[in-house]
């Protein structure tokens, strides 16, 4: 069976959150305003939408998991059913929305567009959209494990609800989202007033569209002066996110920013980087035991690498257990030849890591 | 063999669906199409007549059987629409969707919406059963007034007159759809894993039948009830009933090799010659004993869309067959 190209299969876009966060405020805006888009709404709770949409479609949370061995490869039986049901209608809708409840871990419903084959076929994961409430996600991070998961899996995080907080405990707030998941777009909002194209069409799966891996509070554009982007960059480099100083809630200033450095005891991103070239077989082998090991702990992997004698960049990106790679653009004439590899995940073992990434250095 | 000898393309009448096939059937000579643009189309040729079951709403599910065409659509209805251009209203399951029907000779109809099961008897009474999980298949049995109900980790069989608990068969795994041979002994569904999975009912013992490299969405028993036909594969695969084991530890025979995927198989209702339809558009009879081959339809250079419709009629001189992109035709056999 021949597969579609990517840019026919339909854009899906997850809406995450915990509950009272905001994520019906961010939906009924997306289906609300101007912006000649069709969406297909897969929802939890019917009523809640206050728009008319033709294509709202009530669904049941059905996780159960797949048969192949893989203890963490859990998918939505009843969203496979439901984007088969909506093929139907092919020509009506142009991107589909899956809101989760406010209790879902987002990782069946990912995986659900990796794993199973006509859903696959018919389409992509664009990205997952977190909407958290600033008043309350530091203490639902202490005492929720599902708003862990919806942080560490995010590719957007809507930071909502920043007039109901004094500027230190949105500090606080962003300090502790960051120990998670430095990688996110990160976007502070008050009635989820954030562009939709912030939102949507981010191609957050999309291997061609890995282009640097950098957590995102330190990216900046060509134009950037901000002096302490440099000097956090550096520290970055040798494993910023992950100080291991094995005591919570301790902060630093980093200054101008106000941003605090949090740790979290349970759930950190590790980020490996390595000049020079990787061997492709040893790395292959390292990375599939890896995740057949630890896929369970690993919520979220991504990498761009270096492999000896091959002209191109190869570029990874793993959801537990499930990893999908592939070659993409050549290196170019000048350009550092290096290998970044970064994973979000609970209680993540950097020695490890940062042995296996370098025991498969050439 | 010259060109005419293995080619049936001359005797195919084409149709223009203007929509995506959901199922075919006929009403006596008739070809009739369930679409997915909430019509139902009655193909007399030169005389074509469309009537809208679902207003603004996709047809999901439908089934062609017993001169009626009952189809379940995203709006929550169940149409049933018979031979003279009635139609009626079976259900209205206020907007939600129905997953899967199953219709019986007598006139009963089933269907599921998420973990609902309904039957609806030849009187119009319905009766309700909640299954453990989502039933995105469902079959009625060939014994009794009976449904049997695919789910995850099994099959539970269910009589909807009485009160009694079904009974369950076991086996961990998403089952979408079941089957049970028209003897009544086997049961057989297909599974989220590229597989069937196979219980002897009368005394559970389980049968897996792996090896396909996609999943299973179409089965067709052969007219003596020996055989069962399935799609899922670069052939039809034919799964071997006649013992009293099954197929426990035999292999199935393979039908109509290609390079493409059999989406549709149908069993001629005398004869053992299978219909397949596949996923580029082609459509081919295969002859059970010596595998031989006649071409239906061949779609052109550009791939066509897969075959998501296809059956017989009740003496088997017609077959009717219809594709995901609207193509569509029908055969008639020459004597």
């Amino acid at each position: 069976m021949s597969e579609a190209p990517a840019s026919t299969k339909i854009p899906v876009t997850v809406l995450t959150g915990y509950l009272g966060a905001g994520k019906t405020t961010l939906l009924n805006r997306i289906l609300s305003e101007q912006h000649g888009q069709r969406y297909a709404v897969i929802v939890n709770e019917f009523g809640e939408i206050g728009i008319d949409n033709d294509l709202v479609v009530g669904a049941d949370e059905e996780v159960f998991e797949m048969n192949n061995g893989c203890i963490c490869c859990t998918v939505r039986g009843d969203l496979i059913r439901i984007v088969e049901g909506l093929m139907k209608r092919k020509g009506q809708f142009d991107a589909i929305i899956v809101e989760t409840t406010g209790l879902a871990d987002p990782a069946p419903v990912a995986q659900t567009f990796f794993v199973d084959e006509d859903v696959q076929e018919r389409a992509r994961l664009d990205a997952v959209v977190t909407v958290a409430d600033a008043k309350w996600l530091s203490d639902r991070l202490k005492d929720a494990p599902e708003a862990k998961n919806q942080i560490a899996f995010a590719d957007v995080i809507i930071l909502n609800k920043t007039d109901l907080v004094s500027e230190a405990e949105l500090a606080e707030v962003e300090g502790r989202i960051r120990a998670i998941n430095p990688y996110a777009k990160l976007h502070k909002t008050t009635r989820c007033q954030v562009p939709l194209d912030a939102v949507l069409g981010r191609n957050a799966f999309d291997l061609e569209r890995i282009l640097e891996i950098e957590p995102e509070f330190l990216a900046c554009g060509p134009d950037c002066d901000d002096p302490h982007h440099d000097h956090a960059h550096h520290g970055h480099d040798h494993g910023h996110h992950h100080h291991g100083h094995g005591h919570d809630h301790h902060g630093h200033d980093h200054g101008a920013s106000n941003l605090k450095v949090y740790h979290d005891e349970e759930m950190q991103s590790v980020s490996i980087r390595l000049d020079g070239d990787l061997d492709a077989n040893k790395f292959m082998a390292w990375i599939n035991e890896l995740v057949q090991r630890e896929g369970p702990n690993i919520l979220r992997s991504k990498g761009i690498l270096s492999f000896k004698d091959d002209p191109k960049r190869f570029v990874f990106q793993g959801v537990h257990m499930i990893l999908d790679g592939d070659s993409q653009r050549e290196w170019k004439p000048g350009e550092r030849r290096e290998s970044k590899v970064v994973f979000i995940g609970r209680n993540l073992k950097e020695d490890e890591l940062r042995q296996g990434v370098q025991s498969c250095a050439v | 063999m010259t060109q005419t000898q293995t080619s049936l393309t001359q005797n195919v009448t084409p149709i223009a669906l203007d929509g995506e096939a959901v199922c075919a059937g006929f009403f006596g000579r008739t070809p009739v199409f369930a679409l997915a643009d909430g019509t139902a189309l009655f193909a007399e040729i030169g005389a074509e007549r469309r009537i809208k079951l679902h207003e603004k709403a996709a047809i999901l599910t439908a089934q062609c059987l017993y001169g009626r065409l009952v189809s379940g659509g995203d709006d929550g209805r169940v149409m049933e629409l018979r031979a003279d251009g009635a139609v009626t209203e079976l259900a209205d399951e206020k907007g939600k969707w129905i997953d899967a029907l199953a219709l019986r000779e007598d006139g009963a109809a089933a269907w599921t919406v998420a973990k609902t099961v309904r039957a609806r008897d030849a009187k119009g009474e319905v009766k309700t059963f909640t299954a453990p999980s989502g039933v995105r298949g469902l079959c009625f049995m060939p014994k009794g007034y009976r449904l049997a109900l695919a789910h995850y980790n099994g099959v539970s069989m269910w009589f909807p007159n009485t009160a009694a608990e079904p009974e369950g068969l076991v086996w961990r795994g998403s089952h979408l759809d079941v089957t049970i041979s028209p003897d009544g002994r086997f049961a057989v569904t297909a599974m989220q894993e590229n597989a069937l999975h196979g219980w002897r009912i009368a005394d559970h013992k389980d049968m897996r039948m792996t090896g396909y490299p996609s999943k299973t969405r179409s089965f067709s028993w052969s007219h003596d009830g020996k055989w069962l036909a399935t799609s899922g594969a670069e052939a039809c695969i034919i799964w071997p009933f006649d013992s009293k084991d099954g197929p426990m530890g035999k292999g199935p025979r393979e039908c109509g090799v290609r390079t493409a995927r059999v989406t549709r198989v149908a069993f001629h209702p005398r004869a053992l010659v299978i219909a397949i339809g596949y996923d580029d558009g082609w459509v081919m009879l295969t002859r059970l004993s010596d595998g031989s081959e006649l071409l239906v339809r061949q779609s052109g250079e550009a791939k066509g869309g897969a075959i998501s419709a296809l059956a017989w009629n009740d003496d088997g001189r017609k077959l009717v067959f219809g594709a995901e992109d609207g193509a569509a035709g029908v055969l008639d056999l020459p004597n």
